[in-house]
């Protein structure tokens, strides 16, 4: 079994901002290499922004984590190259099994929806996802685009200063000092940035702690590919419990564990072993890749905005894991963050542009935070009424699917829509409601491939069955057209004109909708751009 | 939009009653509580319409505040 985890993967190497007398300033300072601060860093790139990434580690995260990537998550890596590998090498589940005590009470099959080049979600351990990131950044700093990320760099002070920020980073070979125009803090739930800053980070803990173990059977035995969970098993009374495929016959066990325990106890193999076997039977022989306990919070920071920091993933919001919110929420953080801190940078767009960026991730936050938190209560009764409609839920729903949609052990993220932000422009009647104004593209087949592959980076005009320039240049920000036709396309034709006969639509460089019209009028694009860029 | 209805609606209303009551006998409290879940559960979803379901659960938290 190859642990890629426990190999370094970008060790400390000497940079020339050490040897210098005052501290080198650079435009953006990322603190944290994990899915989010690689995906922003990566953006940023791309859009042509110079990114110092600093990690305090040198290696991927330790252990599986975040298993679970939806269909957004995967089209924005698909937009910063990186999807393909991913898709090809996790798991695509669809079926899933629900136990209450010693039944099956139902299974579903998750029908997703056709007309997307991605899946609506795939397994795959957090591990690899960074991998991916992290060759990809490689690959950009071998084109000789400005990114350097900076292993074993670990930020022990943060400074703020009128217009930026002042960190002082220690190595293997002592401190140094470095400026940032702008620091984006992707530190994870612990933050040492927002620590550092002395910053608030409220919300709700659930009192509860969970056993996750990643196991290989003996011979190789392959899991089901589906996800399984149990509410109130015999081989875990009063608990829940669930299985899950990784990919590399990975399987990852998921046990409910109550409060008062002690977590340094629980995590001996000693105790996790005969806990696996009461769920997997006696007889199972397997190996132990990786255990956790782990006891979760839903909160957020009040701002994600400080000055000219700028906080994203978990180090601004943390969720409960059922539903899969956490590394998703992040990495869609990033996507918001990495085009307006560009144009801003470019001097293209004002500062008061990011407070949109924090406004749209905050209601994100928001809604994912209301999402996990209503799954925790379904899985961890908090009162003993709850618990009497919990299961009266589960024993009706063994016999009627009346109730079986009120089960809820994760509802699976999706991206939010941006419904009221003042980015966005006009609506169009008779266009369907999943493309409206703030709403990320919908996907659909297009000739020769994928709408989505043909979007963002930039800001562009989509037009179906309507003409309008190739390109404008409005005020600095340039616009590309492209142009669709929904002869033969009955998805294009579902999903961007419902009942409407031709539509212009204004895009994000992060594929967002800003506004749609039914023909191109220049002064109404015009007005929408500078609006989506906060002038 | 409809209204949920708080005037009698149920045709021979001593005979339904009866049978309630009738559903519960034998019944341990822990098993009662647990059948009344079930029945809210089953007719909420009968009646579907989330507006009547909100007034539903307005007008039953106001029968029992009625005298404070």
């Amino acid at each position: 079994m190859s642990r890629i985890f426990e190999t370094p993967l970008y060790p400390y190497r000497r940079s020339k901002d050490q040897d210098t007398v005052r501290a080198v300033r650079h435009p953006v300072v990322v603190v944290g290499a994990g899915p989010v601060g690689l995906a922003l860093a990566i953006d940023l790139t791309t859009q042509g922004v110079p990114v110092v990434v600093l990690d305090d580690n040198d290696k991927v995260s330790f252990g599986s984590r975040a298993i679970c990537f939806a269909k957004r998550t995967l089209e924005i890596m698909d937009r910063l190259g990186c999807a393909d590998s991913m898709v090809e090498r996790g798991v695509q589940w669809s079926l899933g099994k629900v136990y209450f005590d010693e039944r099956q009470v139902f299974e579903f099959n998750l029908l997703a929806e056709g007309g997307h080049k991605r899946p609506a979600f795939i397994n795959l351990q957090q591990y690899y996802l960074e991998h991916e990131l992290v060759a990809r950044l490689r690959a950009l700093a071998e084109e000789g685009m400005a990114i350097d990320l900076r292993g074993n760099n670990k930020v022990t002070a943060v400074r703020r200063t009128a217009d930026g920020v002042q960190l002082t980073v220690d190595t293997p070979q002592g401190p140094y000092e470095i400026e940032a125009d702008w620091l984006a803090a992707c530190d994870g739930a612990s933050s040492p940035v927002r620590r550092a800053l002395g910053l608030d980070f409220v919300g709700r803990v659930f009192e509860d702690n969970f056993l996750i173990a990643d196991i290989v059977m003996e011979g190789g035995a392959e899991s089901p590919v589906e996800r399984r969970f149990w509410f109130d098993p015999p081989f875990n009374r009063g608990q829940s419990a669930l299985l899950h495929k990784q990919p590399d016959n990975v399987w990852r066990v998921d046990l409910q564990l109550g409060w008062n325990i002690d977590k340094a106890e629980e995590s001996k193999p000693e105790r996790v072993i005969p806990r696996l076997k009461a769920f997997l039977g006696e007889d199972a022989r397997f190996e132990l890749e990786w255990v956790s306990i782990y006891t979760f919070q839903c909160r957020r920071m009040e701002k994600f905005k400080h000055d000219r920091v700028i906080f994203a993933g978990d180090s601004a919001h943390q969720v409960s894991p059922f539903g899969a919110r956490g590394a998703n929420s992040g990495i869609q953080d990033a996507d918001n963050l990495a085009w307006k801190l560009a144009l801003v940078l470019q001097g293209k767009a004002p500062e008061s542009l990011l407070d949109s960026y924090d406004l749209e991730r905050r209601q994100a936050a928001d809604e994912n935070i209301l999402h996990s938190s209503r799954s925790t209560d379904f899985i961890t009764p908090k009162s003993e009424t709850s618990r009497l409609f919990r299961d009266a839920v589960l024993d009706l729903s063994e016999h009627f699917p009346a109730t079986r949609p009120m089960v809820n052990s994760g509802r699976l993220s999706l991206p939010s829509v941006y419904d009221g932000s003042p980015l966005n422009g006009p609506d169009c009647e008779g266009m369907p409601s999943r493309t409206r104004p703030g709403a990320p593209a919908c996907d659909a087949p297009v000739s020769g491939g994928w709408l989505l592959d043909r979007l963002g980076g930039r800001f562009q005009l989509l037009t179906i069955e309507c003409d309008a320039p190739e390109h404008l240049e409005i005020e600095g920000i340039g616009v590309e057209r492209l142009a669709m036709s929904a002869t033969g396309q009955e998805e294009l034709r579902t999903r961007w004109l419902g009942s409407a006969e031709s539509a212009v639509y204004l895009l994000r460089p992060d594929q967002h909708v800003v506004g749609r019209w039914r023909s191109f009028d220049r002064e109404a694009v015009r007005s929408a751009v500078l609006r989506a860029v906060g002038r | 939009m409809a209204e949920l209805i708080v005037n009698p609606n149920i045709p021979d209303p001593d005979d339904f009653y009866a049978e309630l009551l009738a559903a519960h006998e034998g019944r341990a409290k822990a098993e009662s509580d647990a059948f009344n879940a079930r029945l809210i559960l089953l007719l909420a979803n009968h009646v579907g319409d989330r507006t009547v379901l909100t007034q539903a659960l307005e007008a039953a938290a106001r029968s029992r505040n009625v005298d404070e």
